[in-house]
């Protein structure tokens, strides 16, 4: 099984910490895993912002990149998202279908592929979770409070084997942050307000550290504590499965 | 005014902000509360979606049965393309019967076209006589919500209102008090009304009958008092048969406040002795949407109010900052399809999150169909230049990986090396509340690279 993993062009240009512990988190399993040289982007800040047709190029970068992996993995559940959902608009081909098919978001490949729940972490803080909604509702990464489901969370089963860590329930257990991509900056006031709201929960609960399976949420969380100077530290959730504290 | 501009106004009074939203978090946690004992929930939201898309599909046939049933039980039946003739119909009927006074229960269609300014302009008196819409009709206001239409009111609020309208005592915003004397002068109103108005829910090709939901049997109230009863409805509101009521109803309810019913679901059919009734089915644009594939789900809607109340955003925004008749989610996708330039800026008012499909009782996918209008609105109505041109440049730079390397190297640069001043000044909208990241020294990309050159 050979995987080629995807590390989003905002986590590697801003947030390298959180592709490191992704590979090295692979590695630690055993799995042969390969970044591949050239890649960029998944497209999705154009095309969420309305400019699919600018993407295409993008796209097409991103297809030529990794269509020869058995699966693709990414600390990113927006971007798997959007591969999986978007890329119709790329004509359709044996190698678009198989990247669509084979793409997947961390925990959700370690909990499904891999089958394992047990990454042998250590992590002695209380955690709150941020259930990212492009995962959650796009790639049912867990079950949500709308639907009548049985309950489930991928993110949660790995992060409830993790030593010593303590799981912070919400008051909203899956309450958008307000990122949205450019809405964070067209819809400035509403944006930050929504993620104030949503730091706000996790203090009122008592969480010690915000974790997520999608780095864009976690950078406008943390812009916001660090704005405001509060008692909160962000972690990806691959740098807490990669932790041995 | 854009959603954005009108949403930060709306935000600069930041508790009743925190105020809003929990009122209709509230609503929202009520509806989670009564539809998780409903075990088949998911699958009555499959019948639901399944009934309306089949309704949809043949619509022509249901019309024209509908119409059949309707005109044998004595109804007088009313097509109307578009809001004009809608309001020249309505106006028309109460004329014929020299009707003055007019009380109408709510109705979404109405107020879409404007049929109050319409007929007071001929010096008819219309009282909307649901609680809420009288709250907002006597504070000149259009509904925020289309279920809970003067949530945006505090109870104080209401209060000066009503000395001011009802000559009622202050009270401190006391609902009991401010009720009661609601409910006193709506019963002169609808004692001395010429004719009554209402809306639909559902109207039934089967029988031709239609069923009106309201919590304060003032649909009824005005029906059975009045000597006409006018029902206006859009061509989206028709079931196949009276069964299906047994699907929408529990759907409805649930999802609209956590009720396990409305309080009144009445039933007509025909008119009572001595009186009359008549039916306008109106399109006003209903046609139009259902011929776009992409969009004709959202005429599965059966106007629960629950995306609106699920919003992050529409419970930050308030409905006002819509500027539509339908405001939140679904009016984010009805609306561009009426007045495209106008509306252009409610599919960005949202941040894709999902909850509106997941919440909708007839499973419209609400926030696919904001995608898809975004793609659309880029193409046909003015952008501004800065964003067209940022698009453009990130979809070049995005597809050479060169370029995107050296850019990438730029802007880490500028986020370590300039001063916190510079990095969140004035252009830079996301500094205004927030911080950016400090810009790491190395790329991923670079790290990589390197690593593999040690091994
Ligand atoms: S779109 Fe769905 S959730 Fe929203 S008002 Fe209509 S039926 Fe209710």
């Amino acid at each position: 099984m050979l995987v080629g993993l995807f590390i989003p062009c905002y986590i590697n240009q801003l947030y390298p910490q959180v592709g490191k512990a992704t590979l090295e988190l692979l590695e630690k399993l055993n799995v042969e895993v390969v970044y591949p040289s050239g890649q960029t982007c998944c497209g999705q800040p154009m095309a969420n912002s309305g400019y699919e047709y600018e993407s295409l190029g993008t796209c097409t970068n991103f297809v030529e990149k990794f269509k020869e992996f058995d699966y693709i993995v990414t600390p990113s559940g927006s971007c798997a998202y959007h591969v999986k959902k978007h890329y119709d608009i790329l004509p359709e081909s044996e190698e678009v279908t198989k990247v669509r098919n084979n793409i997947y978001e961390l925990c959700d490949f370690l909990v499904n592929v891999l089958k394992v729940k047990n990454v042998g972490a250590r992590f002695p803080y209380k955690v709150g979770i941020h259930k990212s909604c492009h995962g959650l509702r796009g790639l049912r990464l867990g079950s949500c409070s709308e639907k009548v489901t049985e309950t489930y969370s991928y993110i949660g089963e790995l992060l409830n084997e993790v030593t010593d860590v303590e799981i912070i329930e919400l008051t909203r257990p899956d309450e958008c942050c307000g990122f949205g991509g450019t809405f964070a900056v067209t819809e400035e006031a509403i944006s930050v307000k929504m993620g104030k709201d949503r730091v706000q929960d996790h203090l009122d609960n008592g969480a010690e550290v915000i974790t997520a399976t999608d780095t864009s949420c976690l950078m406008h969380l943390e812009g916001l504590v660090t704005r405001n100077k509060q008692p909160l530290k962000i972690r990806h959730i691959a740098e807490i499965l990669n932790s041995i504290e | 005014m854009s959603h954005s501009k009108a949403a930060s106004i709306f935000n600069k009074d930041e508790k009743k902000v925190n105020w809003h939203d929990k009122a209709l978090w509230f609503v929202r946690h009520k509806r989670d509360k009564s539809t998780h004992t409903v075990a088949g929930w998911e699958e009555l939201r499959n019948l639901g979606h399944g009934i309306k898309a089949h309704t949809l599909s043949n619509l022509d046939t249901y019309l024209i049965q509908f119409e059949e049933n309707a005109l044998k039980n004595g109804i007088q039946v009313h097509w109307a393309a578009d809001g004009d003739e809608h309001n020249r119909i309505v106006h028309s009927i109460l004329k014929e019967h020299h009707a003055k006074k007019v009380v109408k229960s709510k109705s979404m269609l109405t107020e879409e076209c404007h049929l109050n300014p319409f007929l007071e302009a001929d010096g008819i008196e219309v009282i909307d006589t649901d609680l809420g819409e009288r709250i907002v009709q006597l504070a000149k206001e259009p509904p925020s919500h289309i279920v809970l239409p003067a949530i945006h009111k505090t109870k104080e609020e209401v209060d000066e209102l009503f000395q001011e309208h009802l000559g009622t005592k202050p009270c401190d915003g006391d609902p009991q008090y401010l009720t009661g004397e609601a409910r006193k002068h709506l019963r002169e109103k609808f004692i001395q009304a010429d004719a009554a108005i209402t809306g639909v829910n559902f109207a039934i090709a089967d029988t031709g009958g239609i069923v009106v939901c309201t919590n304060e049997g003032n649909a009824d109230m005005g029906a059975h008092i009045a000597p006409v009863h006018i029902a206006c409805m859009g061509v989206e509101k028709l079931i196949p048969k009276q069964e299906h009521l047994g699907v929408f109803l529990r759907l409805l309810a649930r999802s609209a406040t956590g009720q396990h019913i409305t309080t009144y679901s009445s039933h007509f059919k025909k008119p009572r002795e001595g009186a009359k009734m008549h039916i306008v089915i109106v399109d006003n644009g209903r046609t139009e949407q259902l011929s776009r594939p992409d969009f004709r789900a959202s005429l599965h809607c059966i106007r629960c109010g629950a995306c609106m109340n699920t919003c992050p955003i529409y419970r930050r925004s308030g409905g006002h900052s819509y500027d539509a008749t339908i405001p939140g989610p679904i009016g984010s996708i009805l609306s561009p399809g009426k007045d495209l330039k106008k509306h252009s800026s409610l599919p960005f008012a949202s941040t894709l999150c999902g909850s509106c499909s997941d919440v909708c009782p007839v499973k419209i996918d609400i926030h696919a169909q904001l995608y898809k209008w975004r793609q659309i609105i880029t193409k046909e109505t003015p952008q501004p230049f800065v964003k067209k041109t940022s698009m453009k440049m990130m979809g070049n730079i995005f597809s050479k990986p060169m370029q995107f390397n050296k850019v990438g190297g730029i802007a880490r640069w500028s986020l370590r090396n300039l001063p916190k001043g510079v990095i969140n000044s004035k252009p830079n909208v996301w500094g205004k509340g927030r911080d950016l990241p400090i810009g790491p020294k190395e790329s991923f990309d670079t790290w990589y690279k390197n690593r593999k050159k040690d091994e």
